[in-house]
């Protein structure tokens, strides 16, 4: 759809209800994932719940769509990151996270779990590097 | 430099709207170039005509129309015959939209309701423009919480 490739990181920094901004956050992503651009998430701040498993939203009526995120690897999105300390500071580990697959259906490389837990240094790299930065 | 600016609030709830009006008007006063405005979240707000603010308040939905008006924020396309077509680039997401009732002709329609709101000097279209304005441009400034 367009030759430029550019470094898109999106960065999700909020619970994901209470606010609609991580499910529209996430309709940005599977829209952008048409534009064959080079994709990464990452997670910080209250943003870190968007991904911990067991989600159930039935007291408050919204959607559940946290199963979404499970099919990020099938929307060219190859990177997912997630800031240490803001899990540190919820006490959270990765073992609260879910695991998201990914797999190049030309070459069937695969990998199990895409979702990285990087510590400041290494989000501010990631920023650096990045050509978009949208932040949610 | 070619500017993209995203708005993630609705008018008067939140300063962003504000803030992205003043740095467009800047970036533009300056000789740089804002290609396309895309309103999105609560953003959309910001598109409907009948917005109607007290007297001494700024009208933000106009103040838009009329920078966007006064610096053609706006798209040009020839078809074949070499019709051009204008369009503004303020533009509101559509499913962000129809969430909160930001409607045009063509929504009415298709979702059967009986008025319009949308501003004639914005649109309303996918998601796939805010997308595409953050590939051409040399900076995408987001404005939000």
């Amino acid at each position: 759809m367009s030759e430029t490739v550019k470094k898109f990181l999106y960065l999700n920094r909020k619970a994901p209800y209470g606010t609609i901004y991580a499910w529209e956050s996430l309709e940005v992503v599977l829209i952008g994932a048409a534009f064959d651009q080079e994709v990464r998430l990452m997670f910080l701040d209250d943003g870190v719940y968007q991904l911990t498993t067991g989600q159930d939203t039935a007291g408050v009526g919204m959607k559940n769509f946290s199963p979404t995120y499970r099919t990020l690897g099938d929307y060219e999105v190859k990177n997912i990151y997630v800031d240490k300390d803001s899990l540190e500071a919820r006490g959270l580990t990765q073992d609260d996270l879910v695991a998201i697959a990914w797999e190049d259906w030309e070459t069937e490389e695969e990998i199990e779990n895409i979702v990285e837990v990087v510590d400041a240094a290494r989000v501010s790299e990631l920023m650096e590097e990045s050509d978009v930065i949208f932040s949610f | 430099m070619k500017f993209a600016i995203q708005i993630n609030e609705g008018p008067y709830q939140h300063q962003a709207s504000d803030s992205a009006y003043f740095f467009t008007k800047a970036a533009l006063e300056q000789g740089h170039e804002v290609f396309r405005v895309f309103f999105y979240h609560d953003g959309v707000n910001n598109g409907t005509r009948l917005t109607t603010p007290p007297q001494d308040d700024r009208n933000i939905v106009e103040r838009w129309a009329e920078l966007a008006d006064q610096y053609k924020i706006q798209s040009v396309t020839k078809d074949e015959n070499g019709n051009e077509t204008v369009q503004t680039e303020l533009v509101v997401c559509v499913a962000a939209a129809q969430r909160r009732g930001i409607v045009d002709e063509g929504e009415a329609k298709r979702n059967g309701k009986d008025a319009t709101n949308i501003h004639p000097k914005f649109r309303i279209s996918g998601l796939g423009q805010l997308v595409e304005a953050a590939i051409q441009a040399d900076r995408l400034v987001v404005f939000g919480d």
